[in-house]
């Protein structure tokens, strides 16, 4: 019982997070995060 | 825009990433050779420490150790510097960090040849030098998280996240498969017996390929994939869901090394569910990985590094496909044991973690440099093919000869109820194909040799004092202003 509960709730936060990171509101800091390893070059060539 | 006062530690990523091609030279020399030993036996010469037996485990914590470990080390700490734009917090333990790590490969390379070994596949090494792993990975621990937590940027990137899982959890795997009495200087007897010292090498096994040959090497790729593509991961969004399910996953799919043993039955199902779930993550990461270069295709043309990057992932889709396969109990019960295994093991080690080290070492070094290239692009083209070419010779050899073994070994007189063929007629049908494995192992080896060569030729160009290169200014937003 406590275990499949415990795998239950576990799969909602799993879920629950993934619709959250889609949420409109968190592209733009998602979008930012991914240009990091980036950042350097783009010094360089300024 | 100028950088903010200050400078990277890159001189122990210098050293890794030096290391790295020196150990990478070492290893795979010491596979070809053990290689040549399954075809011609008389190789060992009677001397003990040259016995097959004794040279497999040095081969093994070779490449997997110190190739790919001093890559790990290299990578990660390039990365946490650039991402988090500062400074190691300590170049006193950054310095500990590879002298210690050192230590340990030249310890694995002395007592390994001769004998002492607890016997337990890819932790052979004793206890002394285990506790010196500990210590050395305690100190590796303290300086890459002691270096996110004074980070002058408010996110952690993804590739960080990758690299830390990997600390925390080779630390626990690390410390709980090595719990042990010792009963001597270099003799010890583990904590564990029976089918639960099965289970838990087997725990720690399997994760050692997770952790340490996966996720780690994954955070690598979220690094070095968009910085040589000059574009962003295809989707940041994905890594994230990417990297929480494979951490959740991975760490239960150990009990599908021991199908068909005295492990518990429910266990084995166990092992098997979770590594086929682990399929989803794996290519979900791997096509993310691969997608960073929509619209950017041609660059594959001109570019070997990202050639050596793109077909790692190519290579890390079959493995990961190829393993959970090899998992489900009715094929486990055709391949498990053969050399099909060793096939795997070497589409993983040398198509995924070698490809993609070699292909990050070269997108890093002349960077670390201050180049604006390596010395001859040219030969990391002819390295790339020499690797690949290599690499496919060597494991279709393995998967025909394991297959053959499966099948021969299998096979039953329906009237008699005996087997067909004894042992050694398997062995006899199989032995053509460990010449084509050593072929493709030299091969591989050349690569390596080519790839010294230019990173020789490399530093060489550089002058007597590298300028340090300045940190980026404190906040990712002001930094690409």
């Amino acid at each position: 019982m406590v275990p499949g509960l415990i795998t239950a709730a576990l799969l909602v936060l799993f879920v629950g997070g993934t619709l959250y990171l889609w949420r409109p509101s968190v592209k733009p800091e998602m979008d930012a995060a991914a240009q990091m390893p980036l950042d350097d070059d783009k010094e360089e060539i300024a | 825009m100028v950088g903010v006062e200050g400078s990277y530690n890159d001189k122990v990523i210098r050293q890794f990433s030096v290391m790295t091609v020196v150990w990478g030279v070492v290893g795979m020399l010491v596979g070809v050779f053990i290689a040549a030993q399954l075809y011609w036996p008389t190789l060992n010469f009677d001397v003990p420490w040259l016995s097959y037996g004794r040279l497999r485990p040095l081969h093994t914590n070779a490449v997997i150790f110190a190739f790919g470990g001093c890559a790990l080390f290299a990578t990660s700490l390039y990365t946490v510097q650039r991402t988090c734009h500062v400074r190691l917090i300590s170049d006193k333990l950054a310095s500990f960090v590879f002298w210690g790590w050192q230590l340990v490969i030249v310890a694995a390379a002395v007592s390994l040849p001769l004998g002492y070994t607890q016997g337990k596949e890819y932790a052979e090494l004793e206890w002394p030098i285990d506790v010196l792993i500990t210590i050395v990975w305690v100190a590796y621990a303290v300086l890459f998280f002691g270096t996110i937590a004074k980070r002058k940027v408010k996110h952690i990137y993804v590739a960080n996240w990758f690299y830390g899982a990997y600390i925390i959890t080779i630390a626990l795997l690390h410390v709980v498969n090595n719990l042990a009495i010792p009963a001597g200087w270099m003799k010890s007897y583990s904590v564990y017996s029976g089918a639960v010292d099965a289970m838990v090498q087997w725990w720690y096994g399997h994760n050692a390929v997770g952790f340490f040959l996966t996720t780690a090497f994954l955070g690598m790729m979220y690094y070095f994939v968009p910085k040589q593509a000059g574009r962003p991961i295809y989707s940041y969004r994905l890594s994230i869901v990417h990297f929480w399910a494979l951490i959740a996953i991975y760490m239960w799919a150990g009990p599908h090394h021991l199908q068909y043993t005295a492990l518990p039955d429910w266990a084995q199902s166990l092992g098997m569910v979770f590594s086929l779930v682990l399929l989803a993550p794996s290519w979900g990461g791997a096509i993310n990985g691969i997608l960073t270069l929509s619209g950017v295709w041609y660059k594959l043309r001109t570019d070997p590094i990202l050639k050596f990057l793109i077909v790692s992932l190519s290579f890390y889709m079959m493995s990961t496909f190829e393993g959970p396969m090899m998992s489900i109990k009715t094929v486990n019960s055709l391949s498990h044991y053969t050399d099909w295994t060793i096939g795997h093991v070497h589409a993983g080690a040398l198509g995924w973690v070698a490809m993609i080290s070699i292909g990050s070492i070269y997108a890093m070094l002349p960077r670390l440099l201050r180049l604006p290239k390596m010395y001859s692009v040219k030969l990391i083209d002819v390295h790339f093919w020499l690797h690949t070419i290599g690499v496919v010779v060597y494991i279709a050899a393995m998967w025909i000869a394991g297959v053959t073994q499966g099948l021969m070994w299998r096979a039953t007189d329906p009237d008699t109820g005996t087997l067909v063929y004894s042992f050694v007629e398997a062995l006899n049908a199989t032995k053509p194909y460990y010449v084509f494995r050593l072929g493709g192992g030299l091969i591989v080896l050349s690569g390596m040799l080519v790839m010294a060569w230019n990173v020789f030729k490399t530093f060489r160009l550089t002058a007597a004092n590298t300028e340090p290169q300045p940190l980026l200014a404190p906040d990712a937003a002001d930094a690409r202003a």
